[in-house]
């Protein structure tokens, strides 16, 4: 995932918006053909994704491209090639500190912007703006020619500082939605019942501003465990499971690599197909009782 | 613009209470504006002061020194100009043909699916299911599938359409089709949120107003649309003239195919800094320029 890709998580956070309803199924003819044309392009977006996951199973010898019978082999030892299983790790350890501390910050810039004013708002606002606005190239190659310039060693502490960076922005958009729809009369009421600022936040504003909040941590994992742009110049001879896969790409990817994207993607399905229902649930009760 | 139309979770009450002025502000503001001022301005600084540097010290490979080298962007766009073009040639195509699969796909699935919210959420997984997979592994996949002896050249072949010697990979349509396949998602996401919030009774007074479907279409559902279609044109525009994946030779691309990025990222690893930061600082000035022209209309206040 680029960091443009980000947003795209934080949709499963969207509610319905009010609109109005057409009188009649209008369309027709024109709706079917709508509707086959976007049905193909879905199924020509999907070809990639079962290729990979079919290969997945490939009886694979010395190259992953040409199609050699059934194995379960590369699921049962995805360790066997040790480079695979330790670039994952690397991805993991990478993600999830980044997750961590770009969430902390950028919850904390998604809370002062909606609450408090400052100077130099319009400053602040451009600084959060401009690095989705940038290609990641440009990113990468600024951050790795400061680290050259200051003659810092890169490596995976190099590419978390560097994930970090990218993923604040993120965060301070999609949880910033959720801080401006928090009703202010909620607090308000925990403040008339004598609890004190600290207690307001942690057990009122903090709970309640969650899903925003996990859905910003999911969109940082997300973006961090599939940079490959950025992370190629600050990683130095560190390797995540992106990296891994440029570096084989020239020689010859091994299977155990597309095992573990699609044991990823299957994860990643599955969360979001669970959290859609449950919301789809959450709305019909909330239709029920109001 | 762009990024706030992905993230809404609700109706803004935040003017129910009135914006404090603070030191809390600042507390909260300062770390994060801190660690950006540090990893995103600072880095460009270097980048700007990189890109003038010249060879000095011990002249050994990757040694430069801070100078006012203003050759090196001569050098860029000399060398490279032909570069930049197919660079914006080839992210204008992608971005054209995105839009061209996306609108259908967005409105299907904002419109003519409204009645039917659980496949509507169905569908909208199906669209960003590929952020979910290894962008790499995705494109080889496509390389695979493109590869010369592999099913599509085999069948054009066939057909006539290539003749026996001629091949897929590495030339301008696979990265073109390669760069717009990774950001479909990109495009279809915005212009879907737009539609989504599409009020179907303006429609419908064109209709009782005897406007048929194209003038429907034209006046009232795409203007209705349009900041959808601006954010999803960045979207895609941005990052995939960025991009040296798609055009990097183990993948879509060959030597005829070289872009910005890929320049950028060879002129970088071969230690030529200041070249490689003088193609950053052009790239990032030619994305600038329509988001400051962006910005300049609408203000800063809708940025995020």
């Amino acid at each position: 995932m680029s960091t443009q890709e980000a947003a795209a998580l934080a949709t499963a956070e969207s509610a319905p918006a009010p609109r109005g309803r057409a009188r009649s199924g209008r369309g027709g003819a024109g709706a079917w053909v709508v509707g086959a044309y976007s049905l193909l392009a879905l199924a020509i977006m999907m070809i990639p994704i079962v290729y990979t996951i079919v290969f997945s199973f490939n009886d694979a010898r010395r190259t992953n491209i040409v199609w050699r019978g059934f194995t379960l082999d590369n699921w049962l030892k995805i360790c066997d090639d040790a480079r695979v299983c330790e670039s994952f790790g690397n991805s993991i350890i990478v993600g999830v500190v980044a997750t961590v501390v770009a969430t902390i910050l950028g919850t904390m810039i998604a809370i002062a912007i909606v609450r408090y004013t400052f100077r130099f708002t319009t400053l602040i606002t451009i600084l959060l703006f401009l690095p989705m606005a940038t290609p990641e190239v440009v990113l990468g190659s600024g951050l790795g020619s400061q680290f050259v310039n200051m003659g810092v060693e890169r490596g995976l502490w190099t590419i978390i500082v560097a994930h970090i960076m990218f993923c604040i922005s993120f965060v301070v958009v999609t949880v910033r939605a959720r801080v401006a729809s928090l009703d202010p009369a909620l607090e308000e009421a925990g403040r008339d019942l004598y609890a004190s600022p600290a207690q307001v936040f942690w057990r009122v504003t903090l709970p309640l501003l969650m899903p925003g909040i996990l859905a910003a941590a999911l969109l940082c994992f997300a973006l961090s465990f599939d940079d490959f742009i950025i992370t190629n110049f600050v990683s130095g001879n560190a390797e995540t499971f992106p990296k891994f896969v440029y570096v084989a790409a020239s020689r010859g990817i091994p299977p155990q690599s597309n095992v573990i994207a699609s044991a990823v993607f299957v994860l990643a399905i599955v969360i979001v197909v669970a959290a859609q229902l449950s919301a789809g649930v959450r709305r019909r009760k909330l239709a029920k009782t109001g | 613009m762009a990024f706030g139309a992905f993230a809404n979770s609700g109706p803004d009450l935040s003017a129910a209470a009135p914006r404090r002025r603070s030191y809390v502000a600042i507390i909260l503001l300062a770390p994060g504006v801190v660690y950006l001022l540090a990893t995103f301005v600072a880095p460009l600084v270097s980048l700007v002061l990189t890109s003038f540097k010249e060879p000095g010290g011990d002249f050994e490979v990757g040694e430069y020194v801070y100078a006012f080298r203003w050759e090196n962007y001569a050098e860029a766009i000399g060398r490279f100009g032909e570069i930049f073009l197919r660079t914006f040639g080839y992210s204008l195509l992608a971005t054209i043909l995105a839009l061209l699969i996306s609108y259908p796909l967005a409105y299907f699935i904002g419109v003519t699916l409204r009645r039917f919210p659980l496949w509507q959420s169905l569908v909208l997984i199906l669209v960003i299911a590929p952020f979910f997979i290894s962008f790499l592994l995705r494109t080889l996949a496509w390389k695979a599938i493109f590869a010369d002896e592999g099913p599509v050249v085999s069948f054009l072949q066939a057909i006539g359409i290539l003749g026996p010697e001629d091949y897929l990979n590495g030339t301008a349509f696979t990265v073109i089709f390669g760069l717009t396949y990774n950001y479909i998602p990109f495009m279809t996401l915005p212009i879907y949120t737009s539609l989504e919030r599409l009020d179907l009774r303006y429609v419908e007074a064109g209709g009782d107003l005897y406007a048929g479907p194209a003038q429907r279409f034209w006046r009232i559902i795409l203007p209705l649309s349009l900041p959808g279609v601006v954010s999803g044109t960045l979207l895609t525009f941005i990052p995939a003239s960025g991009d040296y994946v798609n055009a990097s030779k183990d993948f879509l691309g060959s030597t005829n195919t070289v872009m910005a990025g890929n320049v950028i990222n060879d002129m970088f690893f071969q230690s030529f800094y200041p070249l490689s930061a003088a193609v950053s600082i052009l790239l990032m000035i030619a994305i600038l320029i329509p988001v400051v022209a962006y910005v300049a209309r609408s203000g800063s206040e809708d940025l995020l």
